[in-house]
C-alpha cells in the first residue's frame, strides 16, 4: 500500500539517516576489530585503519586471560543452568496448568511473588551460604542457585493454559497417561515458547557478572565477563590485548544469536504482551 | 475425589525441585537479608546492631548520595535510550530494500553482556588510547570523559544506552509488527500526516511495549553493577557509585561488612518496590490495551 512505502527525497532521507545511525551504533564494535587486529600497544598509530595486520594479539589474549578456560567455565554453567530451568519449569508449570490440588491458587501466587525479588537482595546471604558449605570457587556455587526461575514457570504455565483441557482428558482416558501427555503432547505442542526460555536462560546466566565475583576468587573459575575484569586489570599497558580480549569473549554469542534470532525476540518481548 | 487426591502427590513431585531451590536461594535468603541488616559483621562473626541499622543508613550520606546518582542515572539512560529505541524501530520500519541489514546492525549491540560492553567503553573513551579523546578534545582529553566528576555519570550512561539499544530496538520493532495495518490507511485516508499518524496511532498501540521497556530499563538502571565496577569503580570523588555498588562494589564502608551490605541491599529492595509500584500506577492508566 502506498502509505507502507517511501518514495523520491523522502526515501533518500531516510536511507541517510538510517546509514549514520548504523555507524553511529557499529563504531564501537569496529574499533574493537581494528584494535583486536593490532598488535598489543600499538593503538595511537592510525586508529582507526588496521594497519599493522596481525592476528597475535587474539592469541596472546587467549593466553595471558586464559579465554579458553574462561569460555569452558561460561559454557559448561549456562548449558548447565539452561537445561535446569528448563526442565524445572516445564515440571512445575504442568502442575499448575493441568493439575487439581489444595492450594493451587495460594502456591502459584507464592511461586510468583519471587519475581518481585531483585537478585540483589538476595547475594550477601547467598554468598554466606556458599562459605558456610565451603562451595566458594566450585561450579556448584556458579550454578544450584539458579536451578529454577519462577520466570519459566510463568512463562510456560501460560502457553500450557492454551492447550484444551479435553485433551488432557482424552489423552488419561486412551493411556497415555499424564507424564506421557506432557512429553508428547504439551511439550510438543509449547516448542516455540520453550525455545524463547531456553535462549533467555542461558542469555541471562551467560551475562551474569556481579554473583561470580562474589563467589570466585580462583581464576580458574572465572567466566568469561570475570574474565574480561582479570585480563583488564593484568594487561592495562597493553590495550588491545584487552579489546582483543573482549572480541574473543563476544564472537560465540554473537554466533548464537544470528542463527536463534526468532527465539531471542520471543524471550525479550515475553513480558511485553498482554494476558 | 480420588483423582484430586491422586493429583496432589504427582503436583507436589513436580514442584519440589522449583520449590526448593527458590525457598533457599530466594525466600530464605531476603528474610535472612532483612534480619542480617541490623547487625554489624566482621570477618568471623556478627553483632545485632538493632532495626534503627535501616533508618540510620538511609539517612546516611553515602546512601543518599548513591541514591542520587541512581535515580540520575535511570533519568539519564531510560528517556535517552527509549527515544533513540523508537525513533531506529520507527526509522527501519517502513519497507524498503536492504532494511533487514540496518534491523540486525541496530539489534546487535544485545549480544554485548555488560563486561564486554564497558570493557569496550573503558577504552573507546580512554583519555590515551582512546579516539574519542582525540575528536572531543578538552576533559575528554584531560582528565578524561571517566574521570572528571562532571562527565562521569554520562560516560557510563552513554556506554549503557548503547549496550541497551539491541533490546529496545528489538522490543519497540516488535511492538509495531503488532499495530494493524488498516488504522494507518485508515489515518491516511482521513488526511493525517506522518507525525500526526505517528502520535495518535503507533504510539498508543504500542503503549503496553513502551511500559514494559521502561519497566526493564529503570530496573536494570537501579541494578547497574557491571558498568560502574569496570568503568569507574564507582569514582571519581563517588559521582558513580550507583546503590548496588554501595551494596556491592569495593573500598567502600559497605565492604567488608556483610550487615551493612544486607542493610543496603534491602533498601534497594524497597526503593526498587516503590518504584515498580509507581510506575504501573501513574502508566497503566494511560496505556492502550486494546480491547
Amino acid at each position: 500500500m502506498a502509505i507502507d512505502q517511501v518514495y523520491g527525497a523522502r526515501k533518500v532521507g531516510r536511507y541517510l539517516l538510517l546509514t549514520f545511525m548504523a555507524f553511529v551504533v557499529i563504531f564501537p564494535i569496529y574499533m574493537m576489530v581494528v584494535g583486536a587486529l593490532k598488535p598489543g600497544n600499538k593503538v595511537l598509530v592510525n586508529p582507526l585503519l588496521p594497519t599493522d595486520f596481525t592476528t597475535g594479539t587474539l592469541t596472546e589474549a587467549w593466553r595471558t586471560g586464559h579465554l579458553g578456560r574462561a569460555l569452558w567455565n561460561s559454557a559448561y554453567v549456562s548449558v548447565l543452568i539452561t537445561l535446569a530451568q528448563v526442565v524445572t519449569s516445564i515440571l512445575a508449570a504442568y502442575a499448575f496448568a493441568f493439575l487439581r490440588f489444595p492450594g493451587k491458587t495460594f502456591v502459584f501466587v507464592a511461586f510468583l511473588a519471587t519475581l518481585l525479588v531483585p537478585l540483589e537482595a538476595t547475594l550477601t546471604v547467598n554468598r554466606r551460604t556458599m562459605q558456610s558449605l565451603s562451595w566458594i570457587n566450585s561450579y556448584k556455587a556458579l550454578t544450584i542457585p539458579f536451578l529454577a526461575t519462577a520466570f519459566g514457570i510463568f512463562m510456560i504455565r501460560q502457553v500450557f493454559l492454551t492447550i484444551p483441557k479435553e485433551m488432557h482428558e482424552a489423552a488419561s482416558m486412551d493411556g497415555l497417561g499424564r507424564l506421557g501427555f506432557l512429553w508428547q503432547v504439551a511439550v510438543p505442542l509449547s516448542r516455540p515458547t520453550i525455545g524463547a526460555l531456553t535462549l533467555f536462560s542461558f542469555l541471562t546466566s551467560w551475562n551474569q557478572y556481579l554473583w561470580p565475583t562474589l563467589v570466585t576468587t580462583n581464576q580458574k573459575f572465572n567466566t568469561v565477563q570475570t574474565g574480561l575484569k582479570t585480563l583488564k586489570l593484568a594487561a592495562i599497558d597493553k590495550p588491545n590485548l584487552v579489546i582483543a580480549g573482549t572480541v574473543i569473549v563476544a564472537l560465540p554469542i554473537f554466533v548464537v544469536l544470528i542463527a536463534f534470532q526468532r527465539q531471542l525476540i520471543r524471550g525479550l518481548t515475553a513480558g511485553a504482551v498482554k494476558g | 475425589m480420588k483423582r484430586k487426591r491422586r493429583d496432589s502427590g504427582l503436583a507436589a513431585l513436580m514442584l519440589v525441585p522449583s520449590g526448593v531451590i527458590l525457598l533457599l536461594f530466594v525466600v530464605y535468603p531476603l528474610i535472612k537479608a532483612v534480619w542480617l541488616g541490623q547487625q554489624r559483621c566482621g570477618v568471623t562473626k556478627c553483632t545485632n546492631n538493632g532495626f534503627d541499622q535501616y533508618l540510620d543508613a538511609f539517612r546516611s550520606n553515602e546512601f543518599q548520595d548513591a541514591l542520587i546518582v541512581t535515580a540520575k542515572y535511570a533519568l539519564i539512560t531510560v528517556p535517552i535510550g527509549l527515544v533513540l529505541g523508537v525513533a531506529l524501530a520507527v526509522l527501519a520500519d517502513k519497507y524498503m530494500r536492504g532494511v533487514g541489514i540496518f534491523r540486525t546492525i541496530f539489534s546487535s549491540t544485545v549480544a554485548t553482556s555488560v563486561a564486554v560492553a564497558s570493557v569496550m567503553w573503558f577504552f573507546l573513551l580512554n583519555p590515551n588510547v582512546g579516539v574519542l579523546s582525540e575528536w572531543i578534545g578538552g576533559i575528554a582529553k584531560t582528565p578524561g570523559l571517566l574521570q572528571d566528576p562532571r562527565s562521569a555519570l554520562w560516560a557510563v550512561s552513554a556506554s549503557s544506552i548503547w549496550a541497551n539499544l539491541g533490546f529496545t530496538f528489538i522490543v519497540v520493532t516488535a511492538g509495531l509488527q503488532g499495530v494493524p495495518k488498516d488504522l494507518y490507511e485508515s489515518a491516511y485516508v482521513d488526511g493525517a500526516g506522518g507525525f500526526s499518524r505517528f502520535t495518535n496511532v503507533t504510539l498508543p498501540m504500542i503503549s503496553p511495549t513502551l511500559l514494559f521497556a521502561t519497566v526493564v530499563l529503570t530496573t536494570r538502571a537501579f541494578q547497574s553493577f557491571g558498568e560502574v565496577d569496570l568503568l569507574t569503580e564507582g569514582g571519581p570523588l563517588g559521582k558513580t557509585t550507583t546503590l548496588t555498588y554501595l551494596a556491592y562494589g569495593s573500598g567502600l564502608p559497605t565492604s567488608n561488612d556483610d550487615g551493612l551490605r544486607a542493610t543496603v541491599s534491602v533498601l534497594l529492595f524497597a526503593v526498587l518496590l516503590a518504584l515498580a509500584l509507581v510506575q504501573f500506577r501513574g502508566l497503566e492508566k494511560r496505556v492502550h490495551y486494546g480491547n
